[in-house]
């Protein structure tokens, strides 16, 4: 049985359907990427995870998620409590949104540990967690405010915080997106390490396919409120079918690579609530099919663990 | 033609320790820096998280007090200037930050965001001027014009971070300070908003400081490179050049530490090891050297100036000044 098992889940805003029809699995121990454009729905499906949207605005419009084997969406506050931290912890994109303004980096560690780990809660193991995430001299650092800390670093703390319940799930929504390549490294290792002890499952968000290829087992990639197309790593990554993959993976920059300009997407991003009837992706889609426009298609296997949301089959990368 | 002169500019915060009675010190976040961007040039500006750079860029929008230094834009010390004569010069430079959840008004919608920052600098006279002003620039960042309605709220993290562009572009500048401008994108949008400041910067002569984690986005965007580690500069040079061939050991090891979509493409990651050393208390001799592979004695004791090493590159490490064509 798998640790995280969402299927066909449907968030709402007010009347504005974002996240549609989601499926996904991620088992103890394994890394699942999540991938795709900007405003597609990744952080509210996260979210809705630990039940972390606002209701309302947000709407569970159906759908079920399985954390351990429980139905998160029907889990009273109680129930919540006891989920939130230790079974499924969350590290966010922004962390100047969630770490409190007016409290010290170090007493927040503190109040987390003596949620989780009450034995633990001592200024050593405080002092020990910062620098287990790499923030220098964390002694003097535990009594700054988050707004003393370069974006890193309180990215740092947001993971030392997030980590301090020994989490079962831990969802990390862009961890490293505001880190340089070599802190992003070292950050990895400590999750993967922590993964390796403790079997601490990961839903890794991330626009990085570069990290992705590096860390996830499988990833998924969503457009417009759908995963579009869902792989093994190395597989999606080498031989993308979903025109939408594909354009993604042309987009990325590369080192050492001359190019006068970017490929980039024709046209906007569709905003929830105008979706195109048929494929979401059609009008941007440089292998459209007539029946695209009015068709849409369903998520189907193309070679064992790999679904497509795509009729069109092109032909393979050399 | 220069349009940003900066000489030898500090900024310095004060810092506390965890213990009562600790000694109170001084994290140097800037600590003698020197560059200049032409007109129409984008620099690109990387190093390690917390090692100053969106301090720097900061204090050259004039948003953080300079410790010391001078900074000139346009022929002018702006450190010299008091508010009232450095109010309308403040339109010809902006700034978009790391963090798009701060810098946007929660209860202005995105439309009124940038229109606010027409108004206050005169750009459109008439309201319906302004509003098909606030649709372009909005269709400029690759988001529907219908965004202008909507609350920062509403919007993806990538999506307010092209609000902030929108709003840094409608009052025209002439330098751009991007923290982290793509990195919230996803790679297709990123590709639209690099494409985008590459348009701007050809058609309208736009500079930029370009800050980012992402040393390919760089690469492909900048001319120019700065290195920082610890509040300095260790490597400068042609963007391209620095990349494909860095000098600086600590370049090296950043380099060699992004991740590659193709992995046969990459050498071995070269995994620094020792701690991040602290701004406020920064090891003697060179500052890279607790965690340099090739460090010798006299690292630890010399701090190593920033020399030339060959045309327009400059080193800051004593083990590349004896040997400029290090690999
Ligand atoms: N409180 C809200 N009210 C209305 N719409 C919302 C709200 N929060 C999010 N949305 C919308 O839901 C959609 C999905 O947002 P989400 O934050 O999940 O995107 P994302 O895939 O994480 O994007 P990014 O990569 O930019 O972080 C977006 O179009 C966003 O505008
Ligand atoms: N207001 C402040 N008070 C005290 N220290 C500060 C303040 N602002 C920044 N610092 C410190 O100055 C140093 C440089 O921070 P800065 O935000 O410039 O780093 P950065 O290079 O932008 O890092 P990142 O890549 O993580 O964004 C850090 O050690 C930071 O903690
Ligand atoms: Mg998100
Ligand atoms: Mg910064």
């Amino acid at each position: 049985m798998p640790l995280l098992d969402i299927q066909d889940l449907r968030i709402d805003f007010g009347t504005t359907r974002v996240v549609d029809g989601v499926s996904l699995a991620i088992d103890e121990g394994q890394t699942l990427g999540l991938v795709g454009e900007s405003g597609c729905g990744k952080s509210v499906t996260a979210l809705s995870i630990g039940r972390l949207l606002a209701t309302p605005p947000a709407r569970h419009a159906g759908g079920r998620i399985l954390l351990g084997g429980q139905e998160v969406l029907t889990l009273s506050s109680d129930g919540l409590r006891s989920i939130r931290g230790r079974v499924v912890s969350y590290i966010f994109q922004e962390p100047g949104a969630s770490l409190n303004p007016v409290r010290r980096i170090g007493a927040q560690v503190l109040e987390s540990l003596r949620l989780h780990a009450p034995s633990r809660a001592t200024e050593a193991e405080v002092v020990r967690r910062l620098a287990g995430v790499g923030i220098p001299a964390p002694d003097q650092r535990a009594r700054d405010y988050p707004h003393q800390l370069s974006g890193g670093m309180q990215q740092r703390v947001m993971i030392a915080l997030a980590l301090a319940s020994e989490p079962r799930l831990l969802v990390a929504d862009e961890p490293t997106t505001a880190l340089d390549a070599t802190v992003q490294a070292q950050i990895m290792d400590l999750l993967l390490d922590v993964q390796r002890r403790t079997g601490m499952a990961i839903l890794l968000i991330t626009h990085n396919l570069g990290l992705v290829a590096d860390v996830a087992r499988r990833v998924a990639v969503m457009y417009a409120g759908q995963i579009v197309e869902e792989a093994p790593a190395r597989h999606l990554l080498s031989q993308p079918v979903h025109p939408y993959t594909r354009a993604l993976i042309r987009s990325v920059p590369e080192i050492g690579v001359d190019r006068e300009r970017l490929p980039a997407l024709p046209g906007q991003v569709p905003v929830p609530g105008r979706w195109p009837a048929g494929c979401r992706f059609a009008p941007r889609c440089p292998s459209a099919l007539a029946s695209c426009a009015t068709s849409p298609p369903g998520l189907e296997p193309v070679a064992p663990g790999h679904r497509v949301r795509c009729p069109v089959r092109p032909p393979a990368i050399p | 033609m220069t349009l940003l002169e900066i000489q030898n500019l500090r900024v310095h915060f004060p810092v506390r320790g965890l213990r009562i009675g600790a000694i109170p010190s001084t994290v140097k976040a800037v600590d003698g820096v020197s560059f200049t961007v032409a007109a129409g040039e984008a620099v690109g500006l990387v190093g390690e998280s917390g090692c100053g750079k969106t301090t720097l860029g900061r204090a050259v929008v004039r948003l953080v007090e300079p410790t010391g230094g001078r900074i000139i834009f346009e022929g002018r010390d702006l450190t010299a200037l008091g508010p009232g004569a450095l109010r309308p010069l403040r339109r010809r430079f902006q700034m978009v930050f790391q963090d798009p959840f701060h810098s946007l008004d929660p209860r202005m919608t995105a439309g009124q965001s940038i229109a606010e920052a027409l108004v206050a600098h005169r750009l459109a006279a008439t309201a319906s001027a302004r509003r098909a002003r606030v649709e372009d620039l909005l269709r400029d960042v690759g988001l529907d014009p219908e965004a202008a309605d909507r609350f920062p709220h509403q919007f993806s993290g990538g999506q307010r971070q092209r609000i902030g562009i929108a709003r840094a572009l409608a009052v025209e500048p002439g330098l751009i300070v991007c923290d982290e401008p793509v990195s919230a994108l996803d790679v297709s949008v990123q590709a639209q908003v690099v494409n985008l400041l590459q348009d701007l910067q050809r058609r309208r002569g736009l500079a930029y400081l370009f800050i980012s984690h992402d040393l390919a986005v760089v690469e492909h965007l900048c001319q120019r490179l700065l290195v920082m580690y610890l509040g300095r500069v260790v490597e400068s040079g042609p963007a391209r050049e620095v990349c494909r061939s860095p000098s600086h050991p600590y370049t090296r090891a950043l380099l060699s530490a992004v991740p590659s979509l193709r992995p046969s493409t990459g050498g071995e990651r070269i995994r620094l090891e020792g701690d991040v050393p602290s701004p406020a208390d920064p090891p003697p001799g060179c500052p890279f050297h607790p965690r340099c592979p090739v460090a010798e004695a006299r690292c630890r004791t010399e701090s190593p100036e920033l020399r030339r090493t060959a045309d327009r590159r400059e080193v800051a490490c004593h083990q590349v000044a004896s040997s400029p064509q290090a690999p």
